[in-house]
């Protein structure tokens, strides 16, 4: 109970910061100063809550699980190409977004759409779609809160009490502290979990006899040694997940968070030192992830490598059920809670909680960003604002939150996690295909609102073609795949163990790839802006 | 010209991503207990957080440091 009692002391302290960001609110009626901090985020908080902001449940608790299951390759796969893609897109995106909000107000990326292509019902389209992809996100952050609940006190706290817990926490210091409050729970809770990797490497590397030993039995077992290659992934799937990254800047609680820098200078500091809190945040979670397939000792990990094992040599004579059994058994995405439980002492098991947590409650963004996207594209792009004035634009967005909390809370009871861990991934492949929204606005004259809208109808047709396709054809075994047409002697589209792939690539690539076909083609085929409008986004400075 | 020498390095940096050369081992052991392939991208990931710096020096967008809250009619977003 003692790991459960710290988190419970955690949980309070971010609360506690929440509230204390309310009080320290000059103008809580304000809509600038609610939803985006009145701009005045200082560097140190702008750096480490934006960061805090892209790592959510799914980098480190997501990433230990895939390189328990996949080996290094996870590293390469989704940290170091963040580490290139996302700083590239503040630096080139995330800066304009930032002078553009200053200049003219905006508060939402549909706001400058809509006056960047004189568009109105267009840029609900994308709110729409935008809010669709998020919705996922904030109900893994639920379910993540219960399970890590229930793992942390050893099964005492059930699940549907933890994710009550973690939700009502999150909630109250959105309502109270807004952006504020977020960005600073953010900060504190990206530095737990930069000190807590650390401590988590060190103690489970002591308690596993040393990293060394650990990777030599691994090296020397032929059923592991493929962990430590990268031999499991063909390289155009390596290549392909360098698109993912494009998504981080497209989702819109981090285009919002860019918004609330103080100064453009800010982003300096972010876009140099990104990279190294990536390298400190995924190293330790994707080593310790590899590493676990040592630690035979812990006996639910040693069940987890027999579901492994069982699936890998009895796949033909198994049921869909029970192979639908096995590797929800064989997950490895509470490979550090399990781990840590066996190898450290108990008070540190609660503290490590809690940076466990701190990565799991990253939903806090998600849902302030939604309820300024609501309160801004919709409730005052629809008069609401001029009809019922700032202070009840501002209530709204409180209503919003809870509702948004709660809905999210009833769907985490009831749906299975699967659904959601499916949608997320969509959900990354989807935004990274609205890229080409935000390249146009910003940085090509001849976009128009048509070709926008080309855009998100193709990103929103082509996750909806993705799921599809998915649940209609079954996973096959590992290794294999289904193949559907052929072309030049390679399948067109493919059903594979991990998803769907088109031409050996992930399908984020040729959503990507005909999202800035769509914006070029049809935006050369449609009427652009007015020239005062073009004028005032590329005249001069921005 | 500095530009275009930093477009280079980016792309380079990109390419550099996709180091099929330690594809399908894991030898040399790094440190004794670093796979050359996962050795190998933390160098990158230190490698991008250089070219990082070089873009901000280089190539920072200066002229968005002067920008104020738009003041005139026609500067005004609707």
């Amino acid at each position: 109970m003692i790991p459960a009692i710290v988190v419970f002391v955690y949980l309070a302290s971010v609360l506690y910061i929440g509230i204390f960001a309310f009080r320290r609110s000059a103008q809580r009626d304000k809509a600038e100063d609610y939803f985006l901090a009145g701009r005045s985020l200082g560097v140190v908080v702008f750096l480490l809550s934006l960061f805090g902001t892209n790592m959510t449940a799914f980098a480190l608790l997501g990433s230990s699980g895939h390189a328990f299951g996949n080996g290094i390759v996870t590293y390469g796969l989704m940290a170091s190409s963040s580490a290139l893609i996302v700083p590239l897109s503040l630096f080139f995106i995330g800066t304009r977004m930032w002078a553009l909000g200053k200049k003219y107000g905006f508060m939402t990326p549909v706001q400058m759409f809509r006056d960047r292509w004189e568009c109105g019902h267009i840029g609900t389209v994308i709110t729409i779609v935008q809010a669709v992809l998020l919705i996922p996100y904030i109900i893994i952050g639920v379910m993540g809160g219960g399970t890590t609940m229930n793992a942390i006190s050893g099964g005492r706290i059930p699940f549907w009490v933890g994710g009550a817990i973690v939700a009502m926490v999150v909630m109250s210091y959105v309502f109270f502290g807004g952006m504020r409050g977020t960005a600073w729970v953010n900060a504190f809770q990206t530095t737990l979990f930069l000190l807590f990797g650390a401590i988590a490497l060190g103690v489970i590397g002591a308690g596993m006899g040393g990293f060394g030993k650990a990777v030599s039995e691994l090296a020397s077992s032929p059923a592991t040694s493929a962990l430590l290659t990268r031999e499991r992934v063909s390289p155009l799937y390596f290549f392909s997940y360098t698109f993912i990254p494009l998504s981080s800047i497209c989702f819109p609680h981090i285009i919002i968070f860019c918004l609330t820098a103080e100064r453009v200078q800010h982003f300096k500091k972010t876009v140099i030192l990104y990279p190294l809190c990536m390298l400190a945040i995924w190293l330790p979670a994707v080593f310790l992830g590899v590493t676990a397939n040592r630690a035979v000792e812990v006996p639910a990990i040693q069940a987890k490598l027999e579901a492994r094992k069982t699936l890998a040599t009895q796949s033909a004579t198994l049921s869909p059920e029970q192979k639908t059994e096995l590797r929800a058994k064989a997950a490895g995405d509470d490979i550090l809670v399990r781990l840590l439980e066996h190898y450290a002492p108990l008070w540190l098991v609660g503290l490590l909680g809690a940076g466990i947590m701190a990565a799991v409650m990253a939903s806090d963004s998600q849902i302030l960003a939604l309820s300024t996207m609501f309160t801004e594209d919709i409730f005052a792009f629809y008069e609401g604002k001029t009809r019922f004035g700032e202070a009840a634009q501002v209530r709204t967005g409180h209503i919003f939150v809870i509702l948004i909390t709660v809905i999210a809370y009833v769907i985490a009871l009831r749906w299975p996690q699967s659904i959601f861990d499916l949608a997320v991934q969509f959900a990354f492949s989807g935004y990274s295909a609205l890229m080409p929204l935000l390249v146009g606005a910003l940085f090509w004259k001849r976009s128009t609102k048509w070709g926008a809208l080309a855009v998100t109808l193709w990103a929103a047709a082509s996750v909806i073609a993705v799921a599809v396709f998915q649940s209609i054809v079954s996973a096959p075994t590992p290794g294999a795949e289904v193949g559907f047409g052929s072309l030049f002697g390679q399948a067109i589209i493919s059903r594979t163990a991990a998803g769907t792939s088109v031409f050996g690539f992930l399908p984020v690539v040729p959503m990507v790839i005909i999202s800035a076909l769509l914006m070029i083609v049809v935006s050369l085929l449609t009427a652009k802006p007015s020239e005062q409008t073009i004028r005032r986004y590329f005249r001069q400075t921005i | 010209m500095k530009g275009l020498w930093l477009a280079l390095l980016v792309i380079v940096l990109y390419a550099l991503h996709q180091d099929i050369w330690f594809w399908r081992t894991a030898q040399p052991v790094i440190f004794g207990f670093l796979p050359i392939g996962l050795f190998y991208h933390v160098c990158y990931t230190l490698a991008v957080c250089l070219v990082m710096w070089l873009l901000v020096k280089l190539a920072w967008p200066s002229q968005l440091e002067s920008i104020e809250p738009s003041a005139t009619e026609e500067d005004t977003a609707p």
